[in-house]
């Protein structure tokens, strides 16, 4: 494990007019870990990924990002810097083909330009091809090159989740979000996105972070976990030490009657 | 790959032959006068709103950002090229990159500001926008305010054809490029476009420029193929027949826009002669219109998918499949 951290979350909090979402939260995330980030319903976590992507500004405490500062970045330069996500509800591009999905993700690395593409110059077709060698490439790793000309929308629900995350991959992350890659899943297909999570990481050097309700899921493949609650950070640990917390039982399940 | 290219190149030179015959064919119409000035009339009207529902289409099918203020650009366009041509007496030529050049400027002006807002909003923004150009234009006596501008006829068949084709040519290169996925990602999901490392601001600036750029250039041939242009002619309802070219063709589709401003034109050319029952009759057909096809003509499809589909002919059934499938 290296000494700095990838990402660095410091004090930050975020306020709605009086609500307080977020505060206070300290996140330390090193080169290759797989972090988990639970909490009850409404606790802050997507908030939390709101704002490690750029869509709010923290309006306390500061983000650094392999020792760049992040805060008050437009969300597509912070994944130009190499923070990518997944959304909680699907947010694919449903009328382009699922080829197309991960070429929008390559958009970044492309180097020719509007003029170019518009006079058909020797540089557009070889950009153009060398995306679609590469997103050719990545649906392949996700078993979804079959249906590389099918309308996104009309994928079952589990091969979007997939689609979804290839397409984060696409843009080349050093650190992946994953909101809630689970939801909506059977646990066969939770065992197998449980597998590819596994496999990407390894393949493609990652690190993660995770929010899921699946406790099955996040134990599992977990090596720390950070638990939210009402906005702030109330334990962090490993999967052991989470479970049995008693702060972290008392949000979830209530506080003991005696 | 390289066969996908080859086709695409294929697919380019077979679509320029076509073109061309079309071309000379009208040509040889016009210059053996068989065609009356009647008809040269509709052909040039059907031109310049072709290029016009393509400029919009761009805007609003492509990167979905719901523009009505188009007509503001086809006036901005068709003042500065009357201002070039009948003022500075430059050539024609000169006249419509002009038209095209102060349009995207002004769609620059424009756009930057209006962009932020969403749906609804930057449609009442762009609104406004078109009638501040129209007002302003009506207050300026350099070009003849309320009583309009005198104009030599210049736009001829030739002129007419070449924009026309230059402007199908750069939205279909643009639109099949990543800068073009770029923009329909913006529509699909602004979102996660931005997430997606797609400097959504700058795309929706630049699909609004070139759109406002093109609409210049229709706005250039537009003046030059009357003798008077008026701000009266590029009032809000002149944006919404612009509106109703793109939305009747299908939002996404710019064989659609083309079919569409076509038929349209011809429809409300030859109900001239009828003109207590014009608009009845046009409105009818716009509202049986949605009621029977509401995604439009063409849908989100171009007229090139239907050639590609019979080839491959697997993909004929696969839309049925989702519903056996649930």
């Amino acid at each position: 494990m290296a000494n700095t951290p990838l990402l660095k979350v410091d004090n930050v909090g975020i306020q709605f007019g009086g609500l307080k979402a977020v505060s206070g939260v300290n996140v330390e995330l090193y080169q290759g870990e797989l972090i988990g980030l639970i909490g009850p319903n409404g606790a802050g976590k997507t908030t939390f990924f709101n704002l490690l992507t750029g869509v709010y500004v923290p309006t306390e405490g500061q983000i650094t990002f392999g020792g760049e500062k992040l805060n008050g970045l437009a969300p597509y330069q912070i994944t130009r810097k190499g923070i990518s996500r997944t959304f909680q509800n699907i947010r694919l591009f449903g009328d382009l083909s699922v080829l197309d999905n991960v070429k929008v993700a390559y958009h970044s690395l492309a180097r020719h330009s509007i003029l170019s593409s518009i006079l058909r110059l020797p540089s557009h077709f070889s950009g153009e091809k060398e995306m679609e060698e590469k997103a050719i490439d990545f649906l392949k790793i996700f078993n979804l090159d079959g249906l590389k000309d099918e309308a996104a929308k009309n994928l079952p629900y589990g091969q979007q989740r997939r689609l979804e995350i290839a397409r984060a991959l696409a843009a080349h992350p050093k650190l992946l979000l994953l909101d809630e890659p689970a939801a909506g899943m059977n646990p066969q297909e939770t065992k197998e996105l449980m597998d590819l999570i596994a496999f990407i990481r390894k393949e493609f050097n990652l690190t993660i972070l995770l929010i899921e309700h699946d406790m099955p899921l996040v134990m599992g493949v977990c090596e720390r976990i950070y638990v939210l609650d009402h906005g702030q950070l109330i334990a962090q640990g490993s999967p052991e030490d989470i479970r049995n917390n008693p702060k972290v039982i008392e949000a979830y399940l209530g506080e003991e009657v005696s | 790959m390289k066969e996908v290219k080859q086709k695409q190149t294929k697919g380019f030179w077979l679509s320029i032959l076509l073109a061309v015959v079309v071309y000379i064919v009208v040509q040889v119409l016009l210059s053996s006068s068989m065609l009356n000035k009647f008809y040269e009339n509709t052909l040039y009207f059907i031109c310049i709103n072709i290029i016009l529902a393509v400029s919009l289409h761009l805007i609003i099918g492509i990167t979905g950002q719901f523009s009505i203020g188009h007509a503001g650009f086809l006036a901005v366009g068709a003042y500065a090229s009357a201002i070039v041509t009948m003022k500075l007496h430059l050539p024609f030529s000169v006249a419509l990159i002009a038209g095209g050049v102060v349009a995207a400027f002004a769609g620059l002006l424009i756009g930057i500001p209006s962009l932020r807002l969403k749906g609804d909003y930057l449609a009442i923004a762009t609104l406004g926008f078109g009638e501040i150009i129209r007002i302003t234009l009506l207050n300026i006596d350099y070009v003849g305010g309320a009583s309009g501008m005198q104009v030599s006829h210049m736009t001829d068949w030739t002129t007419l054809f070449v924009c026309l084709l230059i402007t199908l040519i750069v939205i279909v290169n643009f639109t099949n490029s990543t800068h073009g996925r770029a923009c329909i990602s913006v529509r699909e999901n602004e979102i996660a476009a931005d997430a997606m490392g797609i400097n959504t601001t700058y795309y929706k600036v630049v699909a609004f420029a070139i759109g406002s750029f093109f609409a210049g250039i229709a706005g250039g041939l537009y003046a030059h193929n009357f003798y008077i242009i008026q701000p009266t002619n590029f009032g809000f309802l002149k944006s919404f027949d612009i509106l109703i070219f793109v939305v009747l063709g299908g939002l996404g589709s710019m064989s659609g826009a083309v079919i569409s401003a076509i038929l349209l034109t011809v429809i409300s050319t030859f109900l001239q002669d009828y003109p207590e029952t014009r608009m009845i009759i046009y409105s009818l057909v716009l509202v049986v219109m949605m009621i029977y096809r509401p995604q439009g003509l063409m849908g989100t499809k171009e007229i090139t998918h239907f050639f590609t589909k019979k080839r491959n002919g697997i993909k004929g059934g696969k839309p049925d499949g989702k519903h056996t499938a649930a």
